[in-house]
């Protein structure tokens, strides 16, 4: 049997995974990240992307994360995400919708009065929900 | 005694009170189901959050955060209140806020003046003469992080200029819906909870930095407890209600039921009268 270690996804809003996995693929803020059981006490910060992971029977799963905090330790890797979603939760359209709003504001506003971080962020996590659903797409179909 | 016509008006009006006493008693039942299913929601974030920062704790980390660091001399302390919008929840607030100025006093006694930050715009009212710092109200039902942020950032600076040299959270705990217990939390410094033994030293890999990774994970974790706490008053504040309007339908019942025995009574002495007045008319005539 395959060593384990638990994985804990939660979001403010709610507790989207708990359970014993293999494997996990993070995307971590500065490249993305395989952790496996064992691994050696690690913190990052996240940036939007997908959060997939393993379980112990062999079957692969993946969440949508943007921002937040992950915390590896040997046996338990805990996201502390500010935003998550489930891969059938995502939209495409309001992904859509955000990433045009985003780089409307972007462009059109004078640079002083715009929080360019936070609409940077948007933008991002709304082209990484974008890229998710493409490739979710193809597996999927 | 009191007229016929005045004991019925006066039923009537209670009839009415109960009425609206019996739907916000049923709005506040529906409402804090889906508060108390929003707060369950919220807390494994929290829990979590709780964990990680617990583990931090135990570690020996290159950089300490300035939250994890006690200062000796308190010149200063900051409160976050947490309070309802709107009344009519029972001694809820009133409770609340009690437990706040006893231990606001305390720290008076000590020396250390008080900043306060509030939500909710009962404690708006309750503390404007100490000076509120910040303020958030009226956020309904289902307040977002966003809400929040704005309020709890001011008491963070504060704290990260070396304004203040604590940080206070004072909140309701929802033990069950009869029973909501106030209680004053220190949120900075960082009160590390129970310790496991520490076997090994052990320090984390940071990506990026060290300093980066633990101020947001910090913010985050206030934040957290702050959020935590404003989605428990909320299902604190619709079972008060519940229970306080409970009551004020089952008073206004009791006060229906004496109304109408002294109606009645007065009801049965008028036809009496009007019988003793006509046999003895009939017996003059005679």
């Amino acid at each position: 049997m395959a060593t384990t270690m638990q994985l804990d996804v939660v979001s403010a809003e709610s507790s989207l995974f708990s359970g014993e996995v293999i494997e996990v693929f993070a995307p971590g803020e500065m490249g993305d990240l395989g952790i496996m059981p064992r691994h050696t006490q690690l913190i990052t910060t996240l940036k939007a992307g997908e959060l997939r992971y393993v379980t112990e029977e062999g079957g692969e799963a993946s969440l949508f994360v943007a921002g937040g905090v992950m915390e590896v330790q040997p046996h338990v890797v805990t996201v502390l995400a500010d935003t998550a979603l489930r891969a059938k939760d995502l939209d495409r359209e309001a992904a859509e919708a955000a990433k045009q709003r985003a780089e409307d504001a972007l462009q059109g506003k004078d640079p002083k009065d715009l929080d360019f971080e936070a609409v940077q962020a948007e933008l991002d996590a709304a082209k990484a929900q974008i890229e998710m659903i493409h490739r979710i797409g193809k597996t999927l179909r | 005694m009191a007229g016929l016509k005045e004991i019925r008006s006066q039923i009537g009006s209670i009839q009415n009170t109960r009425k609206i006493t019996k739907a916000m008693e049923m709005v506040a039942a529906s409402k804090m189901r889906r508060a108390k299913d929003r707060m369950q929601a919220s807390r494994p974030y929290a829990d979590k959050m709780r964990e990680v920062v617990s583990h931090m704790a135990n570690g020996q980390l290159e950089y300490k955060h300035p939250y994890t660091q006690d200062r000796d001399n308190v010149k200063r302390v900051g409160y976050i209140i947490v309070s309802t919008d709107r009344g009519l929840c029972g001694g809820l607030n009133s409770n609340l806020f009690k437990a706040a100025l006893q231990d606001i006093a305390t720290w008076k006694e000590k020396g250390a003046e008080v900043d306060i930050a509030v939500f909710g715009s009962k404690a708006l009212g309750a503390f404007r003469r100490y000076g509120v710092k910040a303020e958030a109200a009226h956020m309904g039902d289902q307040p977002s992080m966003t809400d929040l942020v704005g309020t709890i950032t001011v008491m963070l600076d504060a704290y990260n200029e070396g304004k203040l040299d604590r940080l206070f959270l004072v909140e309701n705990e929802f033990v069950n819906s009869m029973t909501q217990q106030p209680r004053v939390i220190q949120l900075i410094p960082i009160v590390p909870s129970e310790l496991e033994e520490l076997n090994y030293q052990w320090d984390y890999l940071y990506e990026p930095e060290s300093k980066i990774v633990i101020d947001a994970l910090m913010t985050r974790y206030i934040e957290s407890l702050v959020y935590q706490a404003v989605v428990e008053n909320i299902a604190c504040e619709m079972s008060a209600r519940m229970v306080a309007m409970k009551s004020a339908t089952d008073n206004a019942g009791e006060m229906i039921d004496k109304l109408k025995l002294k109606y009645n009574k007065a009801r049965q002495a008028a036809i009496t009268q009007e019988i003793s007045e006509i046999v003895s008319g009939a017996a003059a005539v005679e």
